[in-house]
């Protein structure tokens, strides 16, 4: 049993994904919500059990049918793809509560849809095989664009046609990219492209070269890094919010997907095509950052802001991606993990606030004041402070840490000022949103409305993620141990390399 | 026959992204197709182009990769249905604001719009 552990994550949301379109789960909306938020509980505990059990044995490799590796896909349950693994449970979990509140009613199939989501983003994490992980891409991708449709009026529409098309054209490059990969190398399995990529001589370097930075292009779509990140602030500022909190992990598949390739293929390891990304990754990221920081700054409403957020978290995490050493993608994770959930909340946060503005919602004006003042006020400097990354709370932790694995480094020089003045942009305009969503008042007589008190699941929810923040750091410590050992683990290639082409059974 | 595909590709291609350059959801939808075409068929060629090359059944000692045609049979599948999600998404969107325009507003109309 114990051995086909790793592939539960992903059939666990799928089967679900069914289950709740049958009757008695598809007729009653009640037993569907119990079903939904039952399923998972269970996903979540079996995601952390897996992630138990490869932490403390070796990675995991699973082959699917019992072909083995080169030959049929595998899945490579190792810790780096584990946690994510988890992190998306968790991440699902919360917003699947958070919508039985009352979101889940706005359009049909909302619990399907959240579970296949699920079952794409898992599967893209845990895939060693370069045309699976397309395959899930797909899977993900047309979950999210009836979840972007979900509940939604005209601009969702035009956000999702766009949102639609852009990554339509993103699947044919993918594709083009796999094509290029396979006429050259000869084979798809990640492990197995890792050890035949350095043995290439002659034209097919350069060919395998054209094939990589193409893929650059796909996950740079995916990830919303800087020329093609124009999609994401208008899609999920369109985004049902719950709906956009779960957006919040779809980014960090495609940072996910750069960090596997080019660590991994296009690594250390890989002669004449080692690091080949990283000076474009390097370049873009720091654009990214800017641009980011920017559009932080001019954001008209909440949502939108938070948008422009995720924007400077992925151009962080792309920047340590391009630095490439052990020290900077431990630090990067528990970024990735921080800045997902923070995103997350935010997200939240801005549903409940906007819900209880009444007409102006998130825009950033005068309006009426919040019905719950202490408890959204409260959660909303917890979770600035967070993403700002100010002390004691975990942006503190990773961004000291990020910090810290770039002083040595001579991009450092290039990082820091960038890095630190967004910082402060985003300070600013956090506090400036702030001010607008809780003080500024325009009438006398706009004072709060009792009675639209937040739904106490909903509540519930957010808080459940809000509380991730300072158990981060309470933890920072064995968190900061297995961030290391699962950076070292990626960067030990020719061990993972032995273990999926030998141990896949 | 290497020139004949290879322009063959090339050509979809282009008009593909000719089409999807356009601003009407339909030429868009069209280019988005044609370049799905393309790409499927490129996937085939990287498996080299042969002729009268055995499957792989029995013991041929020469047969053709299998790998790209289970490939493209994968990316025709999904292609298939993305493309009926956009087509039907687009007609939802000619119905949401009124007219075709990807970016949901005619140049023209955009004052009878307020």
């Amino acid at each position: 049993m114990i051995q086909h552990l790793a592939s539960l994550p992903i059939l666990i949301p799928m089967l679900t994904g069914i289950i709740l379109l049958m009757p008695p789960c598809g007729k009653n909306l009640h037993i569907r919500r119990v079903m939904s938020v039952l399923m998972s509980i269970i996903t979540l505990a079996v995601s952390a059990f897996l992630l138990l059990h490869v932490n403390s044995t070796a990675p995991m490799v699973y082959a699917i049918g019992d072909w083995s590796a080169p030959f049929g896909i595998v899945l490579v349950a190792d810790r780096l793809a584990t946690l994510l693994v988890v992190l998306t449970s968790l991440l699902g979990a919360v917003v699947v509560l958070y919508s039985c509140a009352g979101d889940d009613k706005k359009g049909s199939f909302f619990h399907p849809l959240v579970h296949f989501l699920i079952l794409g983003v898992n599967g893209a994490f845990l895939t060693g095989d370069v045309f699976n992980l397309f395959v899930f891409f797909e899977v993900l991708l047309i979950a999210s664009y009836s979840l972007l449709m979900h509940g939604g009026d005209k601009h969702s529409t035009r956000a999702a046609l766009q949102y639609v098309i852009l990554n339509l054209i993103g699947s044919s490059v993918f594709l083009i990219a796999l094509g290029v990969l396979y006429g050259v190398v000869g084979t798809l399995n990640i492990a197995d492209l890792a050890q035949k990529v350095p043995q290439l001589t002659g034209d097919d370097v350069y060919l395998a070269k054209i094939g990589g930075l193409l893929l650059i292009v796909v996950f740079a779509l995916k990830g919303a890094l800087l020329p093609l990140h124009l999609w994401l602030p208008n899609t999920y500022a369109s985004a049902t919010p719950v709906v956009a909190a779960l957006f919040a992990i779809m980014t960090k598949v495609g940072v996910y997907a750069m960090l596997r390739v080019y660590t991994v293929i296009f690594g250390d390891n890989a002669g004449e095509l080692a690091h080949m990304a990283q000076p474009w990754l390097w370049g873009l990221a720091l654009a990214t950052i800017i641009l980011g920081s920017i559009g932080v700054l001019a954001s008209q409403d909440f949502r939108k802001l938070i948008a422009n957020l995720v924007i400077v978290s992925v151009g962080t995490l792309v920047a340590l991606v391009a630095i490439q050493n052990v020290a900077a993608t431990a630090a990067l994770l528990y970024y990735l993990v921080h800045s997902t959930i923070v995103c997350a909340v935010l997200f939240l946060l801005a549903d409940l606030i906007a819900h209880q503005r009444g007409k102006v919602a998130d825009r950033l004006v005068a309006g009426r004041a919040v019905a719950q003042p202490f408890l959204l006020g409260i959660s909303f400097v917890i979770a600035a402070l967070t993403v700002v990354g100010m002390p004691p709370l975990s942006g503190f932790v990773g961004k000291i840490w990020i910090l810290k694995s770039t002083l040595d480094s001579e991009k450092g020089m290039v990082f820091w000022p960038i890095y630190l003045l967004s910082s402060l942009a985003l300070l600013v305009a956090i506090s400036r949103a702030g001010t607008s969503l809780f003080w500024d008042r325009k009438f006398k007589e706009s004072e709060a409305v009792e009675g639209i008190k937040a739904h106490p699941l909903k509540v519930t929810a957010m808080l459940l993620l809000l509380v991730c923040s300072p158990l981060m750091v309470i933890f920072a410590g064995p968190i900061s141990d297995f961030m290391l050992a699962t950076s070292e683990q990626l960067f030990d290639i020719n061990t993972s390399i032995n273990n999926v082409l030998q141990g896949g059974r | 026959m290497e020139v004949l595909y290879a322009s063959c590709v090339g050509v979809l291609v282009a008009c593909g992204i000719y089409l999807i350059l356009r601003a009407r959801t339909f030429p868009v939808v069209l280019g988005l197709t044609m370049l799905s075409y393309a790409v499927n068929l490129f996937l085939f060629s990287s498996g080299r182009l042969t002729i009268n090359k055995a499957a792989v059944l029995g013991s041929a000692s020469e047969y053709a990769d299998p790998l790209p045609q289970a490939l493209v049979l994968t990316a025709i599948v999904i292609g298939f249905a993305m493309t009926a999600f956009v087509v039907i998404l687009s007609i939802r969107g000619r119905a949401d604001l009124g007219n075709d325009h990807v970016d949901g507003h005619l140049v023209k109309s955009s004052k009878e719009r307020k």
